[in-house]
């Protein structure tokens, strides 16, 4: 039987293969974290870890992750503890509707990801980038309409640099 | 609901984080399209017209019935009965019927023609895609030019007049420094990230609607009206609500075709706008066309200001904003006219975006403002202090509080006007902008209660939102504030039609109205606590903290514990009710929050790319509720600006009737590159004329003046004026090469 791993444990895969690990997501396990904010892949809403990369689930077929192993927001922490961007993100006051946070926070784990493994952004094209320059280009694939980009870059420095978040 | 994560007491004001923050960033929070009902939830996927101001004179479901897990195909032929849209006359417009799929009439482009419900969503997409129609229409009737707009609105959004005057307005204007100035600011869209979505289930006796809504009790008197039930039998709830921005005021199409489809096959049904039919389905904001004419004498005094709005109207919804009103209330002069017309279009619905009115009449006036400071050749800060109206302009009203002028010094010292230095070489320029913002304050009427158990838990219900604006935590605050109780011991319990009425989230009125309503309902409980333990009646107020009730201090302090306190009454809870509504200072008075606005950009004159560098705000909004939650709500306003300045533009199907770019990859907002470095502070303080807490309106004073000071800005840097609203690198690259 084809099976997904989600969070660490095993599903059958969908029989209909019209659906996306999004809709999967929200209508075979109940795993709301995930938003649809817009079904193309463009507000990164339901931004989740597959493999270690993050992805939009709703461009995502679920038949094609046979194997695969995903993370959603519902993932991203242990049970018992917050994952420190998850802290900084309450510190930092980095939403305010709520509904773009999970794909903002799992972008924004897998992002410091990318920066640790020196993978390139469209920023590197330029002469003189800044790193705060970088750290906006590659979170502005999650749109945020209440505009909270300032702070969600404040929640991402206080994780990189390692702070107690209290 | 959320209690707080404070085992202290928080204060009013206190930067405390948000207590609905934890389920937030856990993905916990639970949006209107994810509850579950004992039946399995069905999904409704309708079709939309595919042009308007016509006639449906075909619609064929036969393929669309016949697909598997398909349970039922509404159209007009077979969808429950309602009450004619728009009716009754004399409900508000978010109270009124929305009915759907009653007749042939297509009222816009988008409007549904058939629901389909089937077991799965992919089911339901499929067959949808199936269904044909035809509609028959002339084409539209648009809006073209401003002379178009003859029809004088009854009202303006906000209550303004559609006209108003002071002085010889020809007159005055009748000076060398006259500026005649056109500006045009598009259609513009809320876009909350969160798609409109309800499920409904209708049990027999009662229906209930999960819905994202921002205002509940006109909601509930929407669907009463739209599916003729009595209001007792339907309940709303919208506890978490993913951005709203005006869009969600009132209830749309997912709402209405969810409960159609739930009523007609007695099963939970869920319909969520899928994100290109919330352009259509949703309001958007009309565009506009603001004529503005200014004179100055020589030592830079404003001798006229003249304002003519002209905007679509949509057909059967009477709404209209009043761009001019902050030419009306801002500055001073010897003679002002502001005016307002409009044209009833075939058009999807024209209502609130965030900052109706002042969001697109800032970007215009603030510009024009600029424009007439350079003429006079005086620095824009000093031309604007010169110039700022100590009492209503036209009425001569005085103003609760004013700080306007205090907030300009502010910002400049702190944004370094005065240092400002541009070290251009090469083809990038940098500029500097300024813009003020004038945002009027309101208290709607609303109601709560809170209830005190004998273990000293105190709960808040009242049927007000949080859409991101914080009224969970504010309302802990009130609380927590009142009895000295510490925060974890307080459960807000918002978003539910059952709990008493309240303002509901708009206009700014939110939380000053909410808030002043819990306040009121503590102190009511405090009485009661207080005759308990027989004290004077003179003495109101009570601490409830360590399972105590503590009255006065010292050697006069009494202590009752709340076990004993219970067991003699023999209740099980006390409960306080609380109301507010307008008061005389609200007729008495001006009521403004003000703020001053201050932008550096860089202008790449090659591309024509603007890229914001920092903007900074200064606000005076009386009391601060939160200082977390207010700087991040005004930053969000100051975001959008720079969107509506730079970016946002819902291009006219002029054929069709509906609009072009139905998506955000083409419908563009701030991404978070996009936004500089971005600052806010405040001028504390309290208006106790606006509330008895003294805070007044925040959620649409950051939008007011933010885009006119990155236009500014972009003028400042490359002497260029772009009139036409968003300045994309085309329109700047097209002015530069007039320009040389």
């Amino acid at each position: 039987m084809a099976t997904i791993t989600i969070n660490g444990q095993e599903y059958p895969l969908p029989d209909d293969p019209r659906t996306t690990l999004l809709d999967f997501l929200h209508q075979h396990l109940k795993l709301f974290g995930a938003k649809k904010g817009c079904d193309h892949g463009q507000c990164g809403a339901c931004t989740v870890v597959v493999d270690n990369e993050r992805m939009n689930a709703c461009l995502l077929l679920a038949f094609q992750l046979e194997g695969k192993s995903v993370t959603t927001i519902e993932g991203i922490a242990s049970e018992e503890e917050l994952h420190p961007l998850q802290k900084a993100f309450v510190k930092c006051d980095a939403f305010q509707c709520g509904f773009c946070t999970s794909g903002q926070i799992c972008s924004g784990v897998s992002m410091m990801n990318e920066l640790q493994e020196n993978n390139p952004s469209t920023v590197w094209f330029e002469p003189n980038y800044s790193e705060q320059e970088d750290i906006k280009e590659r979170m502005s694939g999650n749109l945020c309409r209440c505009g909270a980009y300032a702070n969600i870059i404040d929640a991402v420095n206080i994780v990189r640099q390692d702070k107690e978040v209290s | 609901m959320p209690a707080s994560q404070y085992d202290q007491v928080t204060k009013i004001g206190d930067a405390t984080d948000r207590i609905d923050g934890p389920l937030k960033v856990q993905g916990k929070a639970r949006y209107a399209g994810e509850f579950e009902f004992d039946a399995p939830t069905l999904v409704g996927v309708y079709v939309g017209a595919a042009r308007s101001g016509g006639t449906l004179t075909k619609v064929n479901t036969d393929k669309a019935e016949s697909q598997p897990g398909v349970k039922a195909v509404l159209t007009y032929h077979n969808a429950p009965e309602q009450r004619p849209f728009a009716e009754p006359e004399d409900a508000m417009r978010f109270g009124q019927s929305r009915a759907v799929l009653q007749d042939t009439k297509i009222r816009y482009a988008g409007f549904p023609v058939a629901l389909v419900v089937a077991e799965t969503l992919e089911q339901a997409r499929y067959a949808a895609s199936l269904i044909t129609h035809t509609v028959e229409s002339d084409g539209p009737e648009l809006l073209e030019n401003a002379d178009e707009a003859q029809v004088t609105p009854a009202s303006l959004d906000g209550g303004f007049e559609p006209d108003a005057t002071c002085g010889n307005i020809e007159q005055a204007l009748n000076n060398t420094t006259r500026l005649d100035m056109t500006y045009h600011t598009p259609n513009q869209i809320s876009a909350a990230m969160e798609p409109h979505t309800t499920i409904a289930y209708y049990d027999g006796d009662i229906l209930h609607v999960h819905t994202s809504v921002q205002i509940l009790a006109s909601a509930v008197t929407c669907l009463a009206n739209t599916l003729k039930l009595p209001e007792d039998k339907i309940r709303i709830k919208s506890l978490f609500v993913g951005g709203g921005f005006g869009s969600k005021l009132g209830l749309h199409n997912d709402a209405v075709l969810a409960c159609l489809g739930a009523i007609h096959l007695k099963q939970p049904v869920k319909v969520a706008l899928h994100r290109r039919q919330v352009f259509h389905s949703a309001p958007h904001r009309g565009f506009s066309i603001q004529k503005i004419s200014l004179s100055a004498d020589n030592a830079g005094h404003i001798n006229g200001i003249s304002h003519h709005s002209a905007m679509p109207m949509a057909q059967d919804y009477a709404f209209a904003e009043a761009t001019g009103a902050v030419a009306r209330i801002t500055y001073k002069a010897d003679a002002i006219e502001s005016r307002h017309r409009v044209k009833v279009v075939d058009s999807p619905m024209i209502d609130s975006v965030r900052a109706p009115g002042d969001a697109i009449g800032s970007l215009a006036f603030e510009s024009a403002i600029d424009e007439l400071a350079l003429h006079c050749k005086i620095d824009p800060v000093e031309f604007r202090l010169n110039n700022i109206a100590p009492a209503h302009p036209i009425t001569g009203k005085p103003f609760s509080t004013h700080h306007l002028a205090e907030c300009l010094k502010k910002g400049a010292e702190e944004f370094g006007w005065a240092n400002r230095t541009k070290n251009d070489n090469g083809p990038v320029k940098t500029g500097y902008g300024v813009a003020l913002a004038m945002r009027m304050n309101m208290i709607v009427p609303s109601a709560a209660k809170v209830t005190l158990d004998s273990d000293g838990q105190i709960a808040v219900f009242t049927d007000m939102t949080d859409i991101g604006t914080g009224t969970y935590t504010i309302l802990s605050q009130v609380v927590s504030d009142f009895f000295n109780t510490p925060a974890n011991a307080i459960t807000i319990n918002l978003g539910d039609s059952t709990s008493p009425a309240s303002c509901g989230s708009g206009g700014s009125f939110g939380a000053s109205s909410s808030a002043t309503s819990v306040r009121n309902a503590c102190e009511k409980l405090s009485r009661q606590l207080c005759e308990k333990m027989g004290l004077a009646r003179g003495s109101h107020q009570v601490a409830v903290h360590d399972g105590k009730v503590i009255a006065g201090e010292g050697d006069t302090q009494q202590v009752c514990t709340l076990s004993d306190l219970f067991k003699d009454s023999g209740v099980s809870e006390l409960e306080g009710h609380g109301e507010v509504e307008p008061g005389e200072s609200h007729d008495e008075y001006e009521q403004y929050s003000c703020g001053a606005h201050f932008a550096e950009v860089t202008v790449d004159t090659i591309t024509g790319e603007v890229r914001i560098k920092r903007q900074h705000g200064v606000f005076s909004a009386g009391q601060i509720l939160n200082h977390k939650t207010a700087t991040s709500q005004l930053q969000g306003g100051m975001v959008w600006g720079a969107s509506y300045a730079l970016l946002e533009d819902l291009q006219r199907d002029k054929h069709h009737g509906g609009f072009v770019n139905c998506d955000l990859a083409e419908y563009h907002f701030a991404v978070n590159r996009d936004i500089g470095d971005i600052k806010v502070t405040f001028i504390e303080e309290p208006d106790y004329k606006a509330c008895k807490l003294g805070s007044k309106g925040i959620g649409e004073l950051g939008i007011t003046g933010a885009g006119a000071a990155i236009a500014n800005a972009i003028s400042d840097a490359v002497g260029i004026r772009v009139r036409e609203f968003p300045i994309t690198p085309d329109k700047v690259v097209n002015a530069l090469t007039k320009q040389s």
